[in-house]
């Protein structure tokens, strides 16, 4: 079970906002993630560990960088929920074993709001309301649950 | 099957291959660049633990987005780079030399290749007949290794476009029309494959325009049917042996969607996302601070041409800064020798070293707080030129051209007049 604050973004947020090009040439993702999502305020304010980001439509557009669910993993996002993922960033996501929910609902989330996930449950504590979650395919499933691709590799081999 | 679903079975173990299907595909190529291979690297060493890449004539490095480098940081990216393309005796590496799309269409892609790269804009092969898309450092990494990666099969979107394309309207008008029209999530996971005779009429150059940008819908792949163009092309290049691979004909395709062009205008993205499009008329007259004609959409000889042509013999207005970029070395050259580059030089521009330069800002051409920048790039996120509170408006080479004489946003078309 994962439980958190929701920390709150609209429609299309891209990988630059998530992590500024510039950044992208330091030598580590922990010399990177200072920076995350550098020029949003709340973010900056609110988010400790174990928070939950909540996004709208098309959560990671833009460009491939991984380094950008990978500062997200490094400064402890315990997943993301949004109304839908661009692919990339869905790929890299579930590589790198970060929990990624999609709910067609997730616009109705608050900033700050407390959230439960529980399987395909996903709990607004704040308002008392359950929204539903769309299941993972298996395969993705799979890879999720050994932490990312690399264990699951291991696995395999 | 559609072209799509056959090139993938081509590079599988299965007989027949369908929508949504998750399958194991071999690798023609896998590319990585100084904004993503480093991570592979430490991925590659450090966690998939392996010694070898798959096939050293395979793996491409380029480095294109910090080149020359612009820090410590950069610098000691790109060495690393280097030791590692000496200890896997990798063929290719483009230390500086463009784009690495650019590189990668003027050397390497074949149609009916699969090709993966860690950078979002490799879609743009799909010019050449080939399917290539964008992937993070831990999928390239585990390519690398393994020469084959996962993939789902996707939905195949046609776009046929009809009509005679008017002056000063350009392919890059074209996407970014369907780019408003999709919206930029509204080709998720599809292929969009593009066709009819406006695609027909298009230089390999514009095709890379309309392939390049199929990410900015949020599309796997595009691509765009081979055919005596692309044979002219690849001949130039000297590789002439591929595969033709055609639709079956029970082919498939999601939906299809129509475009004429014959009334299309100028468009305009504007800030901050890719998919707020407009006609230039709406735009016209709004001030700007910068202009940057290049990248990996639009800094190739024809999109160069067309600029020239009608800076040639002007001056850009007071006040605001022009930076051209060569897509690559053999652009730069090509340019030289026809006079382009002179005609940018003695109309104020400055000339950037071919790679991503003000596309990305790793080598310059950053905004300060509050400026407005007018770019052929794909991409207008909030700050991604530097300051959160710049402006990045997008539009074709013929309208930045014109835009640079005045100074504000400026329909080409106005010049004909
Ligand atoms: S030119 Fe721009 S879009 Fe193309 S690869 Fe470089 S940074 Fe990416």
């Amino acid at each position: 079970m994962i439980k958190g604050k929701a920390i709150k973004f609209g429609n299309n947020i891209d990988t630059d906002q998530i992590i500024g090009a510039h950044h992208l040439s330091l030598a580590t993702i922990q010399a990177m993630a200072p920076f995350t999502f550098e020029h949003h305020a709340h973010f900056i304010t609110h988010f400790t560990r174990g928070d939950i980001l909540v996004g709208e439509e098309n959560f990671g557009c833009g460009s491939s960088r991984e380094q950008a669910p990978a500062v997200l993993k490094e400064r402890g996002v315990a997943a993301i929920v949004a109304c839908g993922f661009a692919r990339i960033f869905f790929r890299n996501a579930i590589n790198l074993g970060l929990r990624l929910i999609v709910c067609a609902e997730a616009a109705e989330i608050m900033e700050l709001d407390m959230l439960e996930i529980d399987n395909d449950c996903l709990r607004n504590l704040t308002t008392g309301r359950d929204h539903e979650i769309e299941p993972l395919p298996p395969f993705v499933r799979e890879i999720l649950d050994c932490g990312g691709i690399i264990p699951y590799l291991q696995g395999k081999n | 099957m559609n072209v799509i679903e056959k090139i993938l079975a081509s590079h599988t173990e299965e007989a027949a291959i369908h929508p949504g299907m998750i399958v194991k595909v071999g690798l023609d190529y896998v590319m990585a660049n100084d904004a993503t291979a480093c991570l592979a690297i430490d991925i590659f060493k450090n966690e998939l633990l392996a010694d070898r890449v798959y096939d050293p004539g395979k793996v491409i490095l380029c480095m294109d987005h910090y080149t020359p480098s612009s820090s410590i940081a950069a610098a000691d990216s790109h060495n690393k780079m280097r030791a590692f393309a000496g200890e896997q005796r990798l063929r290719y590496v483009y230390d500086g030399q463009g784009v690495c799309h650019q590189l990668m269409m003027e050397h390497h892609v074949r149609p009916g290749q699969l090709i993966i790269g860690a950078d979002s804009h490799t879609c743009t092969y799909g010019a050449l007949g080939a399917l290539a898309t964008g992937m993070g450092s831990t999928d390239v990494a585990v390519a690398w290794k393994e020469g084959r990666i996962w993939m789902k099969v996707p939905e195949a979107v046609r776009i046929t476009v009809t009509g005679t394309w008017p002056a000063y309207v350009q392919a890059k008008d074209l996407i970014l029309k369907i780019i408003g029209d999709l919206t930029a999530k509204g080709a998720t996971y599809k292929a969009l494959c593009f066709d009819g005779p406006a695609v027909r009429a298009l230089g390999i150059s514009e095709r890379m325009t309309l392939s390049n940008m199929a990410i900015e819908a949020g599309a796997k792949f595009a691509y765009i049917q081979p055919d005596d163009r692309t044979e002219a092309f690849l001949q130039g290049a000297g590789r002439s042996e591929y595969p033709v691979v055609v639709d079956d004909e029970d082919a498939e395709y999601e939906r299809s969607l129509e475009y004429d062009i014959s009334n299309l205008a100028p468009q305009i993205a504007y800030p901050h996302s890719v998919d707020n499009v407009g006609d230039i008329t709406a735009f016209a007259g709004l001030a700007l601070d910068e202009l940057f004609l290049g990248a990996c959409t639009n800094g190739r000889y024809e999109d160069l041409a067309v600029a020239a042509a009608i800076l040639k013999g002007k001056k850009i207005a007071g006040g605001v800064r022009f930076l051209v970029t060569p897509a690559s070395n053999a652009v730069y050259l090509r340019a030289l020798a026809s006079g382009l580059i002179a005609t940018f030089i003695e109309c104020g521009a400055m000339i950037g070293t071919p790679g991503c330069s003000a596309c990305f800002g790793g080598t310059g051409g950053i905004l300060g707080k509050g400026e407005r920048l007018l770019t052929t790039a794909n991409r207008n996120f909030k700050g991604r030129v530097g300051s959160p509170d710049s402006e990045i408006y997008l539009a074709s080479p013929a309208v930045v051209a014109a835009s640079a004489i005045s100074g504000c946003i400026t329909d080409p078309r106005r010049i004909l007049q």
